[in-house]
């Protein structure tokens, strides 16, 4: 027991992230693409997010949490060494969340005002994230290199992020909107290919571990796989997108659910590149993790209470499904 | 035990996060309460009037909600990085409490906040009614899971040290530790009157711009009622807390009433400067052997000063001040709530005099909630967790210029953020919903 449950938290903490990053990936694009949309349609968008981006945001606190939790030893090592992009995201997610609120009850130049600090605020927030990311698959090593591929995985998760928010907004919108949204996604695909081809050949480069992984035959083979089932998603997302501009298909799920499959492959690669490394050459799950007593105690918690969560996070999805007309909240 | 610029500064950012965080928390705990209230006279009702009070409240619980998740997301990461040894040390009892926080509370409130504040025509009215009281027991339990772990770190009990790592033995010993109840209801009610004092400021100020606005007239009745029936419980909540912490934080009381030196029949200090040099009160006016009787009721029992836990004594001046503004704060609410209730009996309108105490006392409730709050943490130290790990021994390693850096730009946010939140609420109170309910949809007052 004590050497799987590590595992199971790593498990655990792994799919809370990548819920995270999918759910309030979709809801910071929204945001970035703000400046891109007139005022109509910015309320529209706005009000397409409105009734999930706080439950959207906790999923990063149940990651947060299990690695506080779960691998006590490993989240000082962790969150020391992204200090100043961390606080770069925490005020970036201030600043987007009370924008959000504030711009609805706002009118003239001061809605403008909170429009203007909603974009900064998610932008802010997914640059970190990103530059976060290129940091921490690196081992948080220092030198320009590392930092000029730190930025450029931030504009690339950026672009990711905007990819899913416009094909959520594909899905949840129409007309004129729905329109942009489709020339917004292949803008965002084609970051994301920049960042998903930067990542996949930059660790392997930088640490043997991963390379070993990656390039052992004949695992390397099977491996393949998942380079190419990515690559199908994406070119998955172009042709529907295009097909739905041209109106020769009515799946407007189609661009989200590739987009989140994007996400999802990559997320898995990564995860396959440290497994089992919370700190990459450096600290194991086991090294990292919490007493197994508190650990017991939590993962019955999270065991019983999680069904739930699922259950009313899938019922609010069904309460506001369809498309968007409303503009705030009454 | 050596305070270093980092650990300060360490302090300083945590200090000021929390405190900015707890002020809308204290907000929240209780407005969600209130606003199934209105929903439920809404339900009963039909009236639009009701709906429209609920609307005008959602918007500001909405608001006050988004304050205080964005300030606890970044507090659920400086406990990490400003704290990393408060996780290596109690990681094993602290960390279940809190993740039981985040899986019970935070999805709860965060989703059916979504439903409450959205989905009134897309969902029946009882489901409406629902996620309104969801949303209400999902701040509660918040509380009820951070003030469990808050408690624990003030009175330790239930742990137990297995092969060097400090585990829970009994997790209801853990979570009911000696202080739990006293300090889960002292702050409940501090947000009853919290959430009840915003309610009557901003309704007066309303009154002030639109006089004999009839929803303004109700909310400014239902904030001075619940206040006025609040701060009496409060008082005595509060003295029991006291008396409490006398029997397990005994150098936080001696903090609290400037005891220097321990001793029989103890006069009890209504005003002094501690000085920590001398160890001494300058300029103090006292009542002979006052500490003693209401302590220990008896004038001749003996109480431990500072000098009974040097050097693991907290610092005297801070405690001592701002209990006295917590208590100060608490009896003028008292003394205004109930003058309020007395002018608003049966359907009278309160004077403009009042009206514009009220538009200044709006706030009151954070004056008390912080100076309470330093009360209790900065009572609690040189301790983290009392008797267990010291606060200078947690403190992590980040390097002063970053976070100075941090630090800055937090408090420039937050300032400019308390700012925006403060004029939107004054706003919204001032011109928003002109007791009008044009925008109640046709068909929820049939389904409620």
């Amino acid at each position: 027991m004590s050497t799987a449950l590590p595992v199971i938290f790593a498990t655990l903490m792994g799919a809370a992230i990548l819920a995270y990053v999918v759910l309030d990936g979709y809801d910071l694009g929204v945001g970035m693409l703000m400046p891109a949309a007139d005022a109509r349609e910015q309320d529209v968008m706005v009000a397409s997010i409105g009734p999930f981006w706080d439950a959207n945001q906790t999923w990063l606190v149940l990651g947060i949490g299990i690695l506080l939790v779960a691998f006590p030893a490993a989240h000082g090592v962790i969150l020391g060494a992204l200090y100043l992009p961390l606080a770069g995201m925490l005020i970036g997610l201030m600043i987007r969340g009370v924008a959000f609120e504030f711009r609805v009850k706002a009118q003239g130049w001061q809605r403008e005002l909170w429009n203007w600090l909603f974009w900064l605020g998610s932008f802010v927030a997914s640059f970190a994230q990103g530059i976060m990311l290129g940091r921490y698959v690196t081992g948080f090593e220092a030198g320009f290199g590392y930092l000029l591929f730190s930025l450029l995985v931030g504009a690339a998760l950026c672009g990711g992020y905007v990819l899913l928010g416009a094909t959520w907004l594909i899905l949840r919108t129409e007309h004129q909107l729905q329109k942009k949204a489709f020339a917004w996604a292949r803008w965002g695909l084609a970051w994301v290919a920049l960042g998903v081809a930067l990542v996949s050949l930059v660790t392997p480069a930088i640490s043997p571990t991963v390379q070993v992984k990656w390039f052992d035959f004949p695992r390397t083979l099977a491996l393949m796989l998942l380079p190419a089932a990515s690559i199908a998603c994406g070119f998955w997302v172009w042709v529907s997108t295009g097909q739905l501009a041209r109106g020769v298909s009515a799946r407007e799920w189609a661009p989200l659910a590739g987009s989140v499959a994007i996400f999802a492959l990559a997320f898995a690669g990564l995860a396959y590149s440290l497994f089992p490394y919370l700190v990459i050459d450096r600290i194991t799950i086991w090294e990292a993790a919490a007493h197994p007593a508190s650990l017991e105690v939590v993962l019955w918690g999270a065991l019983l209470v999680l069904p739930f969560i699922i259950g009313y996070t899938v019922f609010a999805y069904r309460v506001f499904r369809g498309k968007v007309r409303a503009g705030p909240y009454e | 035990m050596e305070a270093t610029d980092a650990v300060l500064l360490a302090r300083a950012q945590f200090g000021l996060n929390i405190g900015f965080h707890i002020l809308f928390p204290s907000i929240t705990i209780a407005l969600g309460w209130i606003l199934v209230y209105f929903r439920a006279r809404y339900a009963r009702s039909g009236d639009p009037h009701w709906l429209a009070t609920y609307q005008l409240w959602t918007k500001v619980f909405a608001l006050s909600f988004a304050m205080g998740v964005v300030s606890g997301i970044t507090m659920s990461f400086q406990f990490g990085t400003n704290w990393p040894g408060f996780m290596n040390t109690v990681g094993n009892v602290a960390g279940p409490l809190l993740a039981f926080e985040v899986l019970t509370a935070f999805f709860l409130e965060a989703t059916f906040l979504g439903v409450m504040l959205y989905g009134m025509n897309r969902v029946p009215g009882w489901m409406h009614m629902g996620a309104t009281i969801l949303v209400a027991a999902g701040t509660t339990l918040s509380a009820f899971w951070i003030l469990a772990l808050n408690s624990w770190m003030q009175t330790p009990a239930g742990h137990v040290t297995l092969n060097g790592a400090l585990i829970a033995g009994s997790w209801w010993q853990v979570i009911f530790n000696p202080s739990f109840s006293y300090r889960f209801t002292h702050v409940l009610l501090a947000s009853g009157l919290t959430a009840a004092f915003v309610m009557a400021g901003l309704s007066a100020w309303r009154l002030l711009r639109v006089q004999g606005d009839a929803a303004a007239r109700r909310t400014l009745r239902t904030g001075i009622v619940v206040a006025a029936v609040l701060a009496p419980i409060q008082i005595a909540v509060g003295d029991f807390h006291g008396l409490n912490t006398l029997e397990h934080q005994p150098a936080k009381i001696a903090a609290i009433e400037a005891i220097w030196h321990t001793g029989r029949g103890v006069p009890l200090v209504l005003f002094a400067l501690p000085n920590e040099a001398t160890r001494n009160n300058d300029f103090e006016i006292a009542v002979p052997k006052g500490a003693s009787l209401i302590l220990k009721h008896d004038a001749e029992a003996e109480l431990r000063g500072i000098d009974a836990f040097a050097p693991d004594a907290p610092p005297v001046a801070p405690v001592f001040w701002a209990f006295r503004i917590m208590v100060g704060a608490g009896v003028l609410m008292l003394a205004l709530a109930w003058l309020g209730a007395w002018a608003t009996r049966g359907v009278r309108a309160a004077p403009g005099w009042m009206l514009w105490t009220f538009a200044g006392f709006t706030f009151s409730g954070w004056v008390a909630t912080l100076a309470g709050w330093i009360v209790t943490e900065m009572g609690r130290q040189p301790w983290l967790v009392t008797g267990v790990l010291r606060t200078a021994d947690a403190a992590g390693r980040v390097p002063e210029a970053m976070l100075g850096a941090s630090l800055t730009g937090y408090a420039v946010t937050y300032s400019a953020m308390l700012l925006a939140y403060i004029v939107v609420l004054t706003h919204l109170a001032g011109y928003g919903s002109d007791g009008a309910a044009a925008s109640a949809p046709a068909t929820a007052g049939a389904q409620a």
